[in-house]
């Protein structure tokens, strides 16, 4: 385990320089001018000149390279133009907030759509299982956005029942930091309400970025059970007398987890794509909306900056799944 | 007359065996009727303003009612759908061509070709699609063809990966080791050879990338990186309803509904297709 994790360690590591360099190498090259872009349409030279001295552009490629790549190793991100401050400065304060969002979701995707998919596969040919397989090919379709629009009209405006975007009311201050998670510093200082509020600020945040997801999910665990169900072991277990519960949870399912895991990893790609979209709709002031500003104002180093954050978390958490096969499935031997 | 309705039958039989592709098709249908007779369908200019009809809910005039500049939201959807299918239909053509070179020259001749191109499908893949597509748009500046471009850079990994996987699965089989024999070259092997036996796995692939690819584009639209006005883009439209969700719902909201009717219809029909070619 050791030894595997030791290695797994050092292709992360070579695979996130990889990524910085390509995500460098496509923001500075592709565009004939950053800073002409950056500086609009309409500004003078001597305007996009300062901007050009400001990015560093007016030296050579390979230059802006090294230093870009020797302040990545220290944790510079370079500075945005935005805000005016470090780019790693915006992103810690922008981090948390998305991984909340993600953390929460990625619960409900499991939790909601394992349940549904063992569900739909004990009862497959039956209603239950059609209206699931129905809801499923739905959820798999609708596009982060467009859930989080209809919820908002739909929840927050006509029902009222939840807060239409932000994080937290208006009104009350953000707890006391100590993680950045809302939901666990107010719980950590004991202030209920701020808990109360930042739950229901979250409640369809969540909503529009799991039940797509959480539609795949139970797809994949509907087939990997269907298929563990019909294994002679599972016959056995049945035939010696367990109750059906413990044949389905214990035996069929703990083999059907394979597949579900496999799922995950994939999920997490669209997880934090979707957290993009989902972010600018509810005003959620994560890593998604910072780099959809950033975009959108042509800020290069927020850019690089964002993308790579949001592309080390997926790397980082798909490693985590592979390792989790490992001890999942003993079988499964590393290369 | 006989034979028509001997064919009619044999399709019936074959839809009711396959519900999910049959569905697909029924759902996708008016959308492909849009989008290539776009005139026919549309009720009104799709980008002619007319002030005095600014935000008009749904009538029996204006179907899905009019925006913020008075255009009829009905028939920007009509004519999205062209925009729309051909721009999903380019990327992954796009995706798909260069995915096609590289996959087949790393499976073919492997060694070094192989490791580079790989490692660089692996490194691209290794980012969550929008995340990087949206860098690459940025780098592009905003606008429909840049987001195009963007969405191929990030998908032709997906192609490359499944034609290098075919390609070494079938260079060990014993026809390719024939025709090696015969004196045929590599283009002529991975041409004569390779390409017309990988070719139903690829338009699975690629039935199944269409539905993604329409809302790859939308979302990048979405953002604001896609089409710029008036170009009646359903993700665009989608970007602009958004300020007036809340209360004129229908000018993102019927836009919004085309591109999930599409994504979905898309995904039941390769989902179908997959399952035609899993019981061959």
């Amino acid at each position: 385990m050791g030894k595997l994790l030791l290695e797994r360690l050092l292709t992360l590591v070579l695979k996130l320089f990889g990524m910085a360099v390509i995500l460098f190498v496509v923001t500075q090259i592709l565009p004939a001018d950053p800073a002409a872009v950056a500086a609009g349409t309409d500004a003078r030279p001597e305007q996009i000149e300062k901007i050009r001295k400001d990015l560093g552009l007016d030296r050579p490629f390979h230059e802006r390279f090294v230093t870009y790549i020797t302040g990545l190793l220290r944790g510079d991100l370079g500075k945005s133009l935005l805000t005016r401050r470090a780019v790693a400065d915006d992103l810690k304060l922008r981090f948390p907030a998305t991984l909340e969002l993600a953390i929460l979701s990625g619960f409900v995707i499991v939790i909601c759509g394992v349940s549904l998919g063992i569900i739909s596969a004990v009862h497959a040919g039956k209603p239950a299982d059609y209206l699931i397989r129905a809801a499923v090919v739905v959820g798999m379709g609708i596009p982060p956005f467009v859930l989080a629009l209809f919820l908002q009209l739909i929840f927050a405006k006509w029902l009222d029942l939840f807060p239409l975007e932000g994080r937290l009311h208006t009104l009350m201050a953000p707890p006391p930091f100590r993680t950045g998670l809302y939901t666990i510093d107010s719980l950590l200082a004991g202030q209920w309400d701020i808990f109360w509020s930042c739950l229901r600020h979250l409640a369809l945040p969540v909503a529009a970025l799991s039940l797509g997801r959480l539609a795949v999910g139970a797809r994949f665990t509907r087939s990997g059970m269907l298929e563990t169900l019909g294994q002679p072991f599972v016959r056995t277990a049945r035939a010696k007398g367990l109750r059906e519960n413990r044949v389905i949870l214990r035996h069929a399912f703990r083999n059907a987890l394979i597949p579900v895991v496999t799922m995950l990893g994939i999920q997490i790609g669209f997880l934090l794509s979707g957290a993009v979209l989902v972010e600018v709709v509810f005003t959620w002031p994560g890593l998604g909306r910072y780099a959809v500003d950033s975009v959108l104002s042509f800020d290069f180093y927020a850019v690089i900056g964002a993308a790579l954050v949001i592309a080390v978390i997926f790397v980082l958490s798909n490693t985590v799944v592979d390792l989790l096969y490992a001890q999942l499935d003993p079988r499964i031997k590393h290369k | 007359m006989q034979r028509l309705d001997q064919r009619g039958r044999k399709w019936l039989a074959f839809g009711k065996a396959n519900p999910g592709l049959l569905a697909g098709f029924v759902l996708l249908l008016p959308f492909l009727l849009f989008a290539l007779l776009p005139d026919v369908f549309a009720s009104h200019d799709p980008i002619k303003t007319s002030i005095r009809e600014l935000y008009t809910p749904p009538n029996a005039e204006h179907f899905f009612g009019t925006d913020e500049l008075g255009r009829d939201v009905y028939s920007r959807v009509v004519h999205g759908a062209r925009i729309s299918l051909a721009s999903a239909a380019l990327i992954i053509g796009i995706a798909c061509v260069i995915g096609l070179v590289l996959g087949t020259i790393a499976g073919y001749w492997g060694g070094w070709s192989d490791r580079v191109i790989m490692t660089l499908v692996d490194l691209v893949l290794a980012f969550p699609s929008l995340i990087l597509a949206l860098a690459v748009s940025a780098a592009l500046g905003p606008g429909l063809r840049s987001a195009i471009i963007a969405a191929a850079a990030v998908w032709w990994p997906v192609y490359a990966r499944l034609l290098r996987g075919i390609t070494l699965q079938l260079s060990e089989m014993e026809f390719v080791t024939a025709a090696r024999a015969l004196g045929a070259t590599a283009p002529t092997i991975i041409r004569r050879h390779i390409l017309p036996n990988a070719i139903y796995a690829v338009i699975v692939r690629i039935s199944i990338d269409l539905g993604l690819a329409v809302l790859l584009l939308a979302s990048l639209s979405f953002i604001g990186l896609g089409a710029s006005a008036p170009t009646p883009e359903w993700g665009a439209m989608v970007a602009w309803g958004r300020l007036y969700f809340l209360t004129e719902w229908w000018i993102g909201g019927f836009p919004a509904l085309a591109i999930t009717l599409v994504v979905v219809a898309i995904t039941m029909l390769g989902d179908g297709l997959n399952d035609l070619r899993t019981i061959r």
